[in-house]
């Protein structure tokens, strides 16, 4: 993201996901798109989720399998008909596995106006460091 | 076009094998009507993708827009036709991220629709929460349907 575009947005539809287990509740799955960036101290990862509140999202990190559960609560009042419909809704789910090792407690989560921003800090073990050589 | 008769009674006048076809012909439209009225391509490919709703007294128009603030849209109506702009923008991230995955788009946008029926635009409401933007526009009064009471004689 070092220069900012203007081009015109595509509408896009929602890629439907079939998880690996069964579902509990009827339902569509969708898988949010992502950006996942790197830098020496940590990694990022921005979803967009749009209608998954806080309380609504789950994230769960085990054994470096990241994964990502958001409901939806449908918006619309029993009494409104159908117009157009253009999208449908339902559940986010996304998977990811870690190649990293991750600072587990240092995790960060920030859900804001429908986007999710994961920071996950790499151990220190893990980061770059560059080495000095003293003379002797 | 003449009123023709779908099926019955082969003894009367008309029939042959054009009625059968006819029969069928309107069976296969009835089934692929029907698969159209669920859930279809996106009318236009036009961004955002939309649904619109409504009761007896509103239209309600939803559409997903991630990061999106209300201060970022442009929202306008006039008559029947409601047209909604803005621009999806990132903030620089750090320069030096090394990028693993990069499916968010960016990009500006416009779109314009038109409703049903008449739209009282000085009532207009739009709301955007979580990603999500909902524009409440209440019908004009003779956009409304009435009720009609069957007086006894």
């Amino acid at each position: 993201m070092t220069k900012t575009e203007s081009k015109a947005l595509q509408a896009k539809e929602k890629p439907e996901v079939s998880t690996p287990a069964e579902q509990t509740r009827p339902g569509l799955v969708f898988t949010p798109a992502v950006d996942i960036f790197e830098t020496d101290k940590e990694i990022t990862l921005l979803a967009d989720m749009p209608g998954v509140k806080a309380q609504d999202l789950n994230i769960d990190l085990h054994e470096n399998q990241l994964t990502l559960n958001g409901e939806v609560q449908p918006l619309e009042a029993d009494s409104e008909l159908d117009v157009i419909r253009e999208y449908r809704t339902g559940k986010y789910y996304r998977q990811f596995t870690l190649s990293q090792v991750i600072d587990q407690a240092g995790i960060k989560a920030e859900l804001k106006d429908g986007v999710l921003r994961l920071t996950l800090p790499l151990v220190q073990a893990a980061q770059p460091r560059k080495i000095e050589v003293k003379a002797a | 076009m003449l009123l023709r008769r779908r099926t019955g009674w082969p003894a009367w006048g008309l029939t042959g094998p054009f009625e059968d076809l006819e029969r069928l012909r309107n069976q296969v439209e009835r089934l692929s009507g029907g698969l159209s009225q669920g859930f279809g391509e996106p009318a236009a490919g036009v961004f955002p993708l939309m649904n619109v709703t409504e009761d007896t007294d509103t239209f309600f128009v939803r559409a997903e827009l991630p990061g999106l603030k209300g201060d970022d849209l442009n929202i306008s109506v006039t008559g029947d036709t409601l047209s909604i702009s803005g621009e999806r923008k990132f903030t620089v991230e750090n320069e030096k991220a090394r990028y693993h995955r990069r499916e968010r788009e960016a990009g500006t946008f416009s779109r314009i629709v038109s409703l049903p029926g008449e739209i009282d635009a000085g009532k207009v409401e739009a709301r955007c929460a979580d990603g999500l933007l909902t524009i409440i526009l209440p019908k004009a009064e003779k956009a409304k349907p009435k009720q009609i009471t069957v007086k006894a004689s």
